[in-house]
């Protein structure tokens, strides 16, 4: 959330108007070009709360997205944020302040050339690592905040203009080899902010252990040219509800790991029980700083951090997030309790021919 | 002013989702496979049973950055597998399979 917020805030501002205006002009579009399939309309919708020493932090937030098919190889799709935050004044001063955040989070063209490759064009998101295009999504994230090193190898805002070629390269009954490359140009429009950059991401799935392995690697095109790295390691046993995610960043000025662990209760009655829907979840991570040159968005000195999380999922795609971590550095600690509530929605954008 | 507008927007989208949502009634005919759609993550209690192609491609990749969701209208299904097939970097076999998975 921490680095959604940043993000929108240096980056993805954006009317509600233009926001609807490139919504509308893509279901037209979508609609004249007579889409086989329905476009979609899917997100999620939150309610969350931050407490610290400061106070109460209060942040509604909405992500809609779009996804329309035109034709059976083109899909245009969109993802937008809204936010509002609303935190104490803090020091003598009473009340709140609050401070209203929209813009699109990506806007791109996907075309399926062939059964292993797909071009895709326009306001991407970023290929390095896992958070930012698999795991930032406030109905997908297991916590609220998103991990300390989710800023490196993303290039600032996140996002990259261009184009990228992503697909699975090989794909066995044992393994699966996933790729994307990408080269985004340099731009200062304010909804489509981004740093001229290149970088690419490989990634081996071990079926029968259902072990991920994946490495990222991008450069910095523009002032001091810089090279990230990145490594990630998940694992999922079989016939299990526990996953373990884990993930290393290195950037020229800072490094830093995270450690996920969840584990859906469903051994004590299935994950439709209410005893099952339970989700504890922990996230240890720690970054070091390399140099303090350069504001990264990582602690400024060395950190640890632990998040330790219960999760439950009602019915309805609703979740309720609650978590409590502790920060330590040389700086100080700090103490943050988080709770939120998300809906998750998928919804033709409109009445299709399949459901006449 | 602004966090009222928010509020309205969200109550706004949130009836205009409602509003397009397939009635529950609606759905079950249309989407049975959906509304069936194995768990996510399979607990060890549950007996085994033969999975399909699609299947293992779902618990191989969607499920393993997101739960399932509780179903959805079979008239997306196609959109949501393509989706699936750029966010995962799914090939067309598996595209195929998953699609199958949806509408058997």
């Amino acid at each position: 959330m921490r680095l959604s917020l940043r993000k929108l805030s240096t980056s993805l501002r954006l009317r509600w108007t233009r926001c609807l205006g490139l919504a509308a002009v893509g279901l037209g579009f979508a609609c004249l070009c007579h889409a086989q399939e329905t476009p979609l309309i899917s997100g999620g919708y939150g309610l969350f709360t931050n407490s610290s020493k400061n106070g109460t932090s209060y942040l509604p937030i909405a992500e809609p997205l779009i996804a329309a098919p035109l034709g059976e190889h083109i899909l245009v799709e969109s993802r937008a944020a809204l936010v509002e935050s609303i935190s104490p004044r803090g020091g003598s001063q009473g009340g709140y302040d609050h401070s209203f955040f929209a813009g699109l989070t990506y806007l791109q063209g996907d075309f399926l050339a062939t059964p292993h490759l797909t071009v895709v064009a326009g306001s991407f998101l970023t290929p390095f690592g896992t958070y930012n295009e698999r795991l930032s999504p406030a109905w997908i994230n297991n916590l609220q905040d998103g991990p300390l090193i989710a800023s490196l190898g993303i290039m600032g805002t996140g996002t990259g203009l261009g184009a990228q070629v992503r697909g699975s390269g090989l794909n066995t009954p044992r393994y699966n080899l996933t790729y994307a490359a990408y080269y985004s140009t340099r731009s200062g429009k304010q909804q489509f902010n981004a740093d001229r950059s290149f970088g690419g991401q490989a990634s081996l799935y071990f079926k029968p252990p259902r072990v991920e392995v994946g490495l990222s690697y991008g450069r910095l095109l523009q002032g001091t040219h810089e090279n990230f790295y990145g490594l990630h390691v998940w694992y999922e046993p079989a016939g299990t509800a526990f996953r373990l995610r884990s993930e290393f960043a290195r950037g020229h000025h800072a490094q830093g790991y995270w450690v996920e662990a969840d584990y859906r209760t469903a051994h004590f009655g299935g994950l439709d029980s209410w005893e099952g829907r339970f989700e504890p979840v922990l996230r240890m991570q720690q970054t070091w700083r390399r140099d303090t040159l350069f504001r990264d968005g990582l602690p400024l000195v060395n950190a640890q951090r632990v998040d330790i999380g219960l999760d439950y999922n009602l019915p309805h795609n609703t979740r309720i997030l609650t978590s409590y971590a502790r920060q330590f550095s040389a700086t100080g600690g700090s103490r943050t309790w988080e709770t939120g509530i998300v809906y998750r929605f998928l919804t033709p954008a409109w009445k299709g021919r399949k459901d006449q | 002013m602004r966090f009222e507008r928010l509020c309205v927007a969200l109550i706004a989208g949130t009836a205009v989702t409602m509003l397009a949502s397939p009635t529950a009634a609606q759905q079950a005919p249309i989407a049975p496979t959906v509304a069936h759609t194995p768990p996510s993550r399979a607990p060890a209690a549950q007996p085994a049973h033969e999975k399909s192609d699609g299947e293992r491609v779902f618990e191989a990749n969607c499920s393993r950055c997101h739960t399932a969701p509780d179903g959805f209208s079979q008239g997306i299904s196609g959109t949501v597998v393509l989706h699936m097939r750029v966010r995962a970097s799914l090939s067309a076999r598996d595209e195929q399979a998953l699609l199958r998975f949806f509408n058997p």
